[in-house]
């Protein structure tokens, strides 16, 4: 049997995070009452028109530097039209010809078979980056045979990520994405939670034996998590080899990720192909933005945006960060990776290396092998962790004095979990698991070990 | 003050010396808008809030602070915009019952002026036609059908039913407020242009009909037929009224992406004695196929008038001006489809009672809500949009709008300063003769002299200039440079006092008005 390849590429859609929407005032905010952030524009109120948010754009220049793109300094809006309830225009702004940004980067980190020692890395590129509107939301209620329709939503600023078909397998689908979400919550542009539906991704994904053409690709929306993104991809890569290797065809068609059944099943046809009627927005002059050299002199500088300003302001990215910590405290890679992979945990670690004597390279097996892992077992965050970074500095600091031994240490760190307000030292008292340094005793000890040995 | 009598001159001079109040100027017109209703220029009367407003405006006169000219001068609105509290219709039945919780930016503006609203006037459906007789409330009729001019030379017959059947339109699609100003039911009135929908039925009603150049004035709040062409208009009974308006409207707004960030100045309009150092342009492609000789023979008099006065007169030419029509009709029904798609029952306006799915609800509402005119512009308009046929029709379209933009570019760059064309083919047609074609027909003859200039962007103003052989008004237009208003004005103005214009006769006006002022023969009053 010849050998598949599949090759698999992105859309996201990330929320920006900002106070207002992309083309009116009203507010961005999740779970508000229903229809109570609806501006007149974001109703489609006859004669209402669209402005342009700054710091929207802000998020989508700092976007695309982050991620290498070219960054367009004339791009133009585009409406898209189809009739749906939550799109109460008939059309979404979008970005269709000629988008904000282009042409970027995203590297990516992978262990090879499951192995934390071995990282590799990869990258796939950015085809595009470009703002657009968000959709209200419909909810059907079946029973009553009704539509409800809350357009919260409606208007608020999306950037949608290309991520061309490097990617070959759900695993890297996962980890470009996870490190995409760490870039977006590192620059503030977007929170980037998918549970809040800030993140979005569908997969585009196509199978094909090597010299061939690429196959018929198939895109899988509803993926609600990065762990459920690689379960799709994965099973619809299998579902199209079986499917291809029985002697069927792969349809071009658009399929749900089905979490329950861990499978892709047909979304309801939505009337064949569309078109979109794609039309300039007339409404919104072209874009401009400008950059150190090509800023006219006497502009107000609150009418636009300088490419270069918003350069030198960017923090540091994820990568950038991972070495700094490879660096300055001589941990490994993969160590640095798993640091920055946790919401705080880098913080975390940073802050017990300010408070204990321990060598980072000691202190970081305690958070990778025992901070982690009860958090884990225990489904908490590091911001809800009962053993602060001041309680484990504490406890490590007795270990690295060597009045307890590590044994003892373990012991002290389940105690301190329990989260009742006791210090180390407490514990450990409460405990007698102070190590004896005194010979003497030691010989006592041991004595009476051998002498009961004998009694039996 | 007679309700003649012009806003800056006279009108504004009256109320602040108190020789008459913004309450009488008010009832006035609510009298005279009763009792010409058969004219069917509004469509809502406001009269309530209009009072009000009225003496608040008063209450300010009395403490010597009146907010400016404008202040409780009696206007109509379009009833394309939005009006907070007043329905707001389109002269369509997807909008009855439509009560806008916002006024547009213009409406703002007016109000914030002093000025009294006095209701919405009459239009197509949707600004789409030029007749203003193809609205769901019916069509308006031209006061200048019940004019002592026109009667004294229409073909008498025997009795007065055949005056119901001869009556003429007003042209369109602001045809409302044009009816409203020539009716002297109100001082100004705002329309909106978009292919020649102010200044078409200013040149039949005997108005001044001004098509700003687009990006001065404030769209937000016109409910929009073409948003890269639409404009508001302003109608008046003079010219130096419409620099007033002008005034108070144009400047930007930073709720239009569309307008332009320069500081605007308010002017007032200068009057010319010396045209000598005038360019005056004679474009030859306007002497279009189906243009009365009546009014070729006027526009020729017009140069001549120039000429004589001692302007330059040069022949020019806009060589793509006959591809006009073809182009604009790709770009409106493509924008028309986009912007109607809003209407689908489910925000605001009409909702069809038809519930089976949401899709049928949306065909059903929009069958029911639209007349053909539209629904027949939004299938066209699809179809153009339709991506195997974009580049065909769309981009084609955009570049033949960028030659006829350019035509006008390299014209005004050789030196001419304005130019000089006539507003329509004839003079006001009998609506049993007009309505024999179709929307699509007759919009596509009657808006081939005036959407040039939307195509452009640029100012433009009809100008009445003399009555045709059966006693209705004919006017001529001026096609200015960008954001050249002022000049454009001006040379309106010096035009207007050549002229001399008659004031139309109406029996309905001279029972309302009792004129503390003589009546004088000209509608320009300088």
């Amino acid at each position: 049997l010849a050998p598949w390849i599949p090759v698999v590429g992105l859309e996201i859609h990330a929320q920006i995070s900002s106070n207002s929407k992309l083309f009116s005032g009203s507010q961005v905010q999740f779970a508000a009452p229903p229809n109570s952030l609806v501006s007149f524009f974001d109703a489609s109120l006859p004669g209402t028109l669209p402005v342009l948010n700054r710091r929207c754009v802000e998020a989508a220049v700092m976007t695309g530097l982050a991620l290498n793109c070219s960054i367009n300094k004339k791009s133009l809006f585009d409406r898209k039209h189809y009739f749906y309830a939550d799109l109460p225009a008939g059309y979404q702004i979008t970005q269709q010809r000629v988008p904000i940004a282009v042409n970027g980067s995203l590297s990516y980190s992978l262990c090879i078979d499951n192995k934390m020692s071995q990282m590799v890395t990869k990258t796939v590129r950015i085809k595009q980056i470009q703002l657009e509107q968000d959709s209200g939301k419909s909810l059907h209620d079946d029973t009553r045979c009704q539509t409800l329709v809350d357009l919260n939503r409606a208007g608020v600023g999306l950037m949608e990520v290309v991520m061309e078909p490097d990617m070959c397998c759900g695993e890297e689908a996962a980890a470009a994405v996870r490190e995409l979400q760490l870039i977006l919550q590192t620059l503030g542009s977007s929170q980037a939670v998918m549970a809040e539906g800030q993140l979005r991704v569908d997969a585009n994904v196509s199978v094909h034996h090597p010299g061939e053409p690429y196959g018929v690709r198939t895109e899988v929306k509803n993926i609600n998590s990065i762990r459920f993104l690689a379960k799709a991809v994965d099973y619809e890569i299998q579902r199209q080899i079986e499917e291809l290797e029985n002697g069927g065809t792969i349809l071009n068609e658009t399929r749900a990720f089905d979490s329950r059944l861990g499978c892709t099943v047909p979304m309801r046809d939505k009337e064949g192909k569309q078109d979109y009627r794609f039309m300039p927005e007339p409404n919104l002059p072209p874009l401009i933005l400008y950059d150190a050299k090509s800023l006219p002199a006497n502009i107000n500088h609150q009418q636009v945006i300088n490419i270069d300003w918003i350069h030198e302001r960017l923090p540091d990215l994820p990568s950038v960060k991972r070495e700094k910590l490879v660096e300055q405290y001589g941990i490994l890679p993969e160590h640095s990776f798993t640091l920055l992979n946790e919401d705080g945990l880098a913080e975390f670690f940073e802050s017990v290396v300010k408070q204990t004597q321990m060598k980072p390279k000691k202190v970081i097996g305690w958070i990778l092998n025992d901070l982690l892992s009860y958090l884990k077992q225990h489904s908490l965050t590091v911001k809800e962790s009962p053993v602060t970074s001041f309680l484990l500095a504490d406890l490590l600091n007795l270990l690295e004095k060597k009045e307890i031994s590590s044994t003892a240490a373990k012991r002290v760190f389940a105690e301190l979990w329990k989260g009742e307000g006791k210090t180390p030292l407490e514990i450990v008292k409460e405990q007698k698991l102070e190590l004896l340094q005194d010979q003497k005793e030691l010989e006592q000890i041991c004595q009476a070990v051998i002498d009961g040995q004998e009694n039996e | 003050a007679a309700l003649k009598d012009g806003l800056r001159s006279q009108v504004s001079a009256a109320l602040k010396e108190g020789r008459v109040t913004p309450t009488e100027l008010c009832q006035r017109c609510l009298a005279l808008i009763k009792s010409t209703k058969f004219l069917n220029a509004y469509i809502t009367v406001a009269e309530e809030t209009a009072l009000k407003q009225a003496e608040e405006s008063e209450e300010r006169y009395k403490r010597g602070q009146p907010l400016g000219i404008l202040d409780g001068i009696p206007i109509a609105v379009k009833d394309n915009f939005n009006t907070a509290g007043i329905e707001t219709t389109c002269a369509s039945n997807m909008l009855k019952g439509y009560i806008s919780p916002y006024n547009a930016t213009v409406v703002q503006k007016l109000l914030d002026h002093g000025a009294v609203l006095l209701g919405k006037t009459n239009l197509d459906e949707f600004a789409m036609g030029s007749g203003s007789t193809d609205g769901v409330f019916g069509p308006v009729r031209n006061p200048w059908s019940y004019s002592k001019q026109y009667k004294e030379k229409s073909v008498p017959r025997s009795h007065s039913a055949d005056a119901e059947s001869k009556w003429v339109i007003t042209g369109g699609s602001s045809g409302g407020s044009a009816a409203a100003v020539s009716s002297f039911t109100c001082f100004a009135a705002l329309g909106s242009d978009t292919g020649g929908s102010t200044r078409n039925p200013a040149a039949h009603c005997g108005v001044v009909g001004l098509k700003p150049t687009y990006g001065l004035i404030s769209r937000h709040g016109l409910i929009p037929l073409v948003n890269s062409m639409d404009v508001p208009g302003i109608l008046t009974r003079c010219v130096d009224d419409a620099a007033v308006l002008l005034g108070s409207l144009a400047g930007h707004d930073p709720k239009d992406s569309t307008t332009i960030q320069d500081d605007f100045k308010p002017f007032e309009l200068p009057s010319l004695t010396d045209v000598s150092k005038l360019s005056i342009g004679i474009p030859k492609e306007y002497h279009a196929p189906g243009l009365s000789s009546e009014i070729l023979a006027l526009w020729s008099k017009a140069a001549d008038l120039f000429k004589n006065a001692g302007a330059k007169v040069v022949e020019v030419s806009l060589p793509h001006t006959p591809y006009s029509i073809v182009c604009y009709h790709v770009l409106c029904t493509a924008e028309v489809a986009s912007n109607m798609a809003r209407f689908d029952g489910l925000e605001y306006g009409h909702r069809s009672a038809m519930k089976d799915s949401t899709e049928s609800m949306y065909a059903a509402t929009r069958r029911e809500g639209f007349n053909d005119v539209v629904r027949g512009r939004i299938l066209s308009g699809n179809y153009f949009l339709l991506k195997q046929n974009y580049e065909k029709y769309f981009v084609k379209a955009q570049k033949v709008r960028r030659l006829i933009a350019n035509d006008f570019v390299k014209v005004f760059r050789s030196g001419v300063d304005v130019l000089l064309t006539p507003t329509t083919l004839s003079d006001a047609a009998p609506y049993m003769e007009f309505i024999q074609e179709d929307n699509r027909t007759r919009s596509a003859q009657d808006d081939i002299l005036t959407q040039a200039a939307n195509m452009a962007g640029l100012p433009a103003i009809n100008v009445p200039t003399a009555l045709s052989e059966r006693g209705l008004p004919v006017g001529l237009q001026f096609i200015g440079r960008s954001f050249q208003e002022k000049q454009l004005l001006t040379v309106a103005k010096w035009f207007e006092k050549q002229v001399q214009f008659p004031v139309i006769q109406l029996e309905e006006v001279k029972k309302h008005d009792n004129g503390a002022f003589q009546h004088q023969k000209s509608a320009s009053f300088s």
